[in-house]
């Protein structure tokens, strides 16, 4: 594809039924009432000159370039900051209002570097453009005057440099920091000629408040503020629009390359997720993809213990086939598995879970869904009957409450934290349940109305107790009850919920949050307009994750906050593809589109597709496949794109059962933890190396387009494929669009999914299907998809992890802003410069007791294991409370977590673990023992065996 | 300009706790710690943008805007001379010159012992009158020749009267 440059219509669309007629320059042209003259010239086709405007942001009349004449109006109003209006006569060009634009040009490149030529932006910059448009031919004002040349360019962000000097304070980036993206962090200083752009009070953008989100970037109209990546390589000449790879938001973007050098990824304006909006992560942390430490030949070795041996993709895939056929005489057909990945395709994940079915004949699949959002698959269906979150993402701009629990929208899904953000300072309130101070209680313009600090482990305490408060107060929305729930289940659940051990004041000391409080909190949910639940793994990373969930849900249905737009249960989902990697049949017991293995009718028709036959016994998910690998019977893992070594808990359990297996095959882009456990290494294809599907957290299916070929020779469709041909069970596509046909043909949800009707619409969220043939933003809006809502008995029973004498604090674990799940992707990237290490989160109370100062040196222990980082004093924390992030692999984090997890679904409980912390001066144990087996673990056989 | 100040931090927060509920209160609070502590430090701002529920760069923004809110305590006695158009083609050079060669400051100075601050203003509204000065809110008009060293002898004057 070559360049693709995006229109810019200089000011926002406007959404109205009402439309306004016009003539501009002589043409009719009719648009929305509300849309500025400048964009209704845009519409038909006429560009104003503009410099300080951009359709992204709201109109600012400052650069005084884009003026106009209207009849019957005095003097030149600027067409940004004009609306239309009925029979209105707009001329944009005439000689008094090309002399006038002129002399403003004059005005700005007598004080602005004459260097097109060698400028960083030359070819894509507007000030540029805009000379060239108004015909600027000399400046009369001459170049000696006082200037702002020459002043030191500001190079601190890793990722984007900003040079004053090229400066035109049109306040874009400004005020894209102020309304994109709602960090504030940039201002203009002082006033008149000393005005500057600022970034914070006068820092270094790293120092300030910025959280490199990119949109000030997107948004400079000069070299300015400009990518280092374009500083450096020069401006790219083709572009692919694909989906991010990080978090579950699925941004769009435009990979903008030169030959097969990526220059720079550009959020995508069409992007019905992102609106062209980006984040750290997607925008600038994509070194990764092509960074030295790829693996891009295969390996095999006999033992752990030995070196790597490099060898060519016919025998490494020959080696792990016979290995697992091996297995499979040895110790029966259920003594291997397969791990789908939630980082590659939807096409991918289906291809790995086929294989388990059909070429390996068990049903021994699972998917890193089973550590993060298993409990909503489950609680969801339960209650509503599909295993995905309600609405679309734009819902939330017509939400007038907006309760967060157990999520951090703003560093985890940041993206979608911002358009969230942009919603309550429009006057959205909010409720935050989280037992740590997250930036959304309090930041600039934005504050919690409530923010419930609970103790971790107690979040079904707090919701039970909510829905009390909503029925003893009489808040309940009885006519949504009648029309749309179970009454059966509901009269079961009232009598339940009524009980005095669900009434505020009886659990607000267990909780730790006042019964007052949660009573308000109640009210505001039930009684202030439209309300959305959003969460994440606060909520399911619990031995109650599941009744949670389904306390939400009744939450929900209780106060008829479903079915329609700025309302609904919204799951933030963490992986890029996590919500399709589980659409795809990613589970021991689910066949794609989450229908029971055990279900005959089903079985069939696959069975059927696949000329196979299938075993209707659901199989192992990773804990029972780590718990029987540790006892012998289980010996052979295929895992794409997962690092449980790293990201599954209770490290130790994790390593012990990947030692005792006897054929570990990895298949990622490094090599991660679990590959110092394997026995044969497959590269993997990043999302820039292949075509696919991802599916983000609103259901969206969006494409994934191949912008480079793949650096090992294979995508990682194909090398299931391979694999699976290898195995004995043939495989046969020449494009993954056809494997999106065999889904689109066995799962109804997908059935008017394809890559055609893709290429489109651009997206879709699914289900899609004759019903809804162009997909479905919101759920539910005339009858849940099991036909009743189903109210359940969600009785609050205290984790089995509780804290005493010997671990007297409570560890709960999250993520960062500038990294990315295990860290593998983002920990090689500049993102460091941010986040270097792993740090544990201390309130001041807890660390003087233990004469902890900051910086510190800190052994944590569980009953689990031990580790040793950095304490970083905090009062984010609460008392008894302590918190760390899980990226950096010798940080150990899950060396502590604990094997308690969801009583449904397994996900294991990684927010409250009990321990203790006191100070230390090295390393632990583990730390230690792992540092050392690890360098052993990685090392790659001399070349003249790899040549061999 | 005394080199060490020290950083009122709790009568910055009183300051602060007493203003807060107005609305728009980041001009009022700014003004009361201009006028009640004789300058705002900019250790105060990030205070101000906590409370406030604003940014940093936005207070910062806000407090560079106004030449009136000040980064440094003037000095006890406060000239300003008029350097826009009018005042500039009627001679506000030669007062500054007069003006540095009676206290050793130029525009934006202070005198070491803190007594007098001298620095330019955009205007003061007396352009029949060029060139203007203002000193401690009193204006002057035709500050030339003798009415320039009278202006000056003012100055000393007052600062004499300081402390008695």
């Amino acid at each position: 594809m070559a360049m693709l440059k995006e229109q810019d219509h200089g000011t926002p669309s406007r959404v109205s039924e009402e439309t306004v007629s016009l003539t501009i320059d002589g043409q009719p042209v009719s648009v929305p009432k509300g849309s500025s003259v400048m964009h209704a010239a845009s519409l038909m086709g006429t560009a104003i000159p503009k410099l300080c405007a951009t359709d992204s942001l709201e109109p600012f009349g400052s650069c005084r370039l884009c003026l106009v004449e209207i009849e019957g109006r005095r003097g030149t109003p600027a067409s940004c900051t004009t609306l239309v209006e009925p029979g209105m006569k707009v001329t944009t060009q005439n000689d008094r209002l090309a002399k006038l634009r002129k002399g403003v040009m004059e005005l700005y490149i007598s004080d602005h570097p004459l260097d097109c030529l060698t400028c960083s932006a030359n070819g894509d910059c507007e000030l540029q453009d805009m000379a060239g448009a108004v015909g600027l031919r000399e400046v009369r004002y001459g170049y000696d005057g006082q200037n702002h040349l020459g002043q030191a360019k500001d190079l601190s962000n890793p990722y984007f440099q900003f040079d004053p000097s090229k400066c035109i304070v049109c306040s874009r980036c400004v005020r894209a920091c102020e309304e994109v993206q709602g960090t504030f962090a940039l201002t203009i200083g002082e006033r008149g000629f000393g005005s500057h752009v600022s970034p914070g009070m006068d820092e270094s953008f790293l120092s300030s408040e910025c959280v490199s989100c990119g949109a000030c970037v997107q948004a400079c109209p000069t070299a300015t503020l400009i990518d280092k990546s374009v500083v450096e390589h020069g401006q790219p000449d083709r572009s692919v629009v694909t989906t991010c790879a990080y978090c579950g938001v699925g941004c769009a973007f435009k990979a903008e390359l030169k030959g097969n050098e990526i220059v720079r990824m550009m959020p995508y304006k069409d992007g019905k997720a992102n609106h062209g909006h980006s984040c750290v992560k997607g925008r600038f942390a994509w070194g990764y993809a092509t960074h030295k430490d790829r693996m891009l030949k295969p390996m095999i070795r006999k033992s752990i213990r030995e070196p790597w041996k490099e060898v060519s993709w016919e025998e490494a895939i020959g080696y792990a086939a016979a290995e697992f056929k091996r297995i499979q005489a040895d110790h029966g057909r259920g003594a291997v598995g397969g791990l789908t990945s939630s980082r590659c395709t939807n096409e991918e994940a289906y291809l790995v879970q086929k294989l388990v079915r059909a070429a390996f004949g068990n049903n021994n699949v699972d998917t890193c869904a089973r550590v993060c959002h298993s409990p909503t698959g489950y609680g969801l269906k339960t209650a509503f009957g599909t295993s995905a979150g309600t609405q679309d993402f734009d819902s939330v701009m017509d939400s007038d409450v907006i309760f967060v629990i157990g999520a951090n929208p703003t560093d985890g899904h940041p993206v979608f934290g911002s358009r969230m953000k942009r919603r309550l300072r429009e006057g959205a309130r909010l409720i935050v349940a989280d037992p740590r101070r997250i930036d959304l209680v309090k930041s600039p313009h934005i504050k919690a109305d409530y923010h419930l600090q609970l103790r971790p482990g107690t979040n079904v305490a707090l919701v039970n107790a909510l829905a009390y408060t909503v029925i003893e107060e009489g808040l309940a929305n009885m006519r949504f009850i009648e029309e749309r729930c179970d009454p059966v289940d509901f009269a079961v659940w009232l009598e339940f919920i009524q009980r005095d051990e669900n009434r505020p004041e009886a659990v607000a000391e267990r909780i730790g949050v006042k019964a007052d409080d949660i009573r308000a909190a109640a009210r505001l949910y039930a009684t202030g307009g439209r309300a959305a639940i959003y969460y994440g793994l606060g909520v399911t990373e619990h031995s109650q994750g599941s009744t949670m969930v389904m306390g939400m849900a009744n939450l929900a249905m209780l106060t008829g906050n479903i079915g329609r737009r700025g309302v609904g249960i919204n799951p933030l989902r963490g992986q890029n593809n996590v919500q399709g990697s589980c659409d795809m049949g990613s589970f021991p017991h689910e066949l794609p589109g989450y229908r029971h293995i055990s279900d005959e009718v089903t079985r069939r028709l696959f069975e059927a597709a696949w000329q196979v036959e299938l075993d209707g016994e659901p199989g192992f998910r990773i804990p029972n496949m780590l718990d029987a690998a540790v006892e012998g019977g289980f010996k052979g893992l295929y895992v794409q794109g997962e690092d449980i070594a790293q990201s599954d808990p209770n490290t130790q359990h994790v390593t012990a059962a990947l030692e005792n297996m006897e054929c570990v095959v990895v298949q990622d882009l490094f090599l991660n933890e679990t590959a110092n456990y394997a026995h044969v290494f497959l590269p993997g294809s990043s999302f820039l190396e292949k075509d696919g599907t991802f599916t983000n957290a609103e259901r969206r299916i969006s494409r994934v387009r191949q912008a480079i070929p793949p650096m090992a020779g294979y995508a990682d469709w194909e090398v299931t494929m391979m694999l699976s041909n290898a195995l004995g069970y043939p495989m046969h596509y020449d494009h993954p669009s056809q494997i999106m046909a065999e889904i689109a043909a066995l799962t109804p949800t997908f059935k008017g999914v394809s890559f055609e009707r893709l290429e489109e619409l651009g997206s879709i969220q699914w289900p899609c299907n004759d019903e809804h043939p162009t997909g479905t933003p919101i759920m539910h809006e005339s009858m849940f998809v099991r036909g009743k809502g189903s109210f359940v008995v969600t009785e609050y029973i205290p984790t089995d992890e509780k804290v005493g004498p010997r671990f007297p604090l409570l560890l709960t674990t999250g993520r960062i802003l500038s990294h990315y799940n295990v860290g593998a992707q983002t920990r090689r990237t500049a993102n460091t410069a941010w986040h270097p290490e792993d740090l544990l989160e201390i309130h001041a109370h807890d660390a003087e007791e233990r004469g902890i100062r900051e910086g510190d040196w800190v052994a944590i222990q569980s009953r689990a294991g031990e580790t040793s980082l950095r304490a970083k004093i905090s009062d984010r924390v609460q008392p008894g409370v302590v918190y760390t992030t899980f990226h950096h692999p010798l940080t150990g984090a899950n060396v502590i977590t604990t094997e308690n997890s969801d009583w449904a679904t397994n996900c294991p409980e990684y927010k409250v673990t009990a321990v203790q912390v006191r100070l230390t001066n090295t390393v632990s144990h583990w730390q230690e023992d792992y540092q050392a087996f690890r360098e052993v673990a990685r090392q790659v056989g001399p070349e003249e065996i790899a040549a061999e | 300009m005394p080199a060490n100040r020290t950083f009122d931090e709790a009568a910055i927060k009183a300051i602060i706790a007493d203003m807060r509920s107005l609305d728009g209160p980041l001009m009022p609070i700014l003004h009361a710690i201009n006028d009640r502590l004789g300058y705002v430090d900019q250790r105060a701002l990030p205070l101000i943008a906590q409370e406030l529920n604003l940014s940093r760069a936005e207070v910062h923004g806000v407090f560079t805007f106004y030449h009136d809110f000040r980064k440094a305590p003037a000095g006890r006695h406060v000239i300003k001379v008029c350097v826009a158009e009018a005042c500039q083609s009627m001679g506000s050079d030669r007062l500054v010159d007069h003006l540095r060669a009676a206290f050793g400051i130029g525009l934006g100075e202070t005198t070491p012992d803190g007594r007098i601050t001298v620095e330019p203003i955009y205007c003061l509204g007396n352009c029949a009158l060029s060139p203007s000065a203002m000193m401690d809110g009193k204006l002057y008009g035709r500050v030339e020749g003798t009415r320039a060293d009278r202006l000056v002898r003012s100055a000393n004057l007052a600062a004499a009267g300081d402390g008695r």
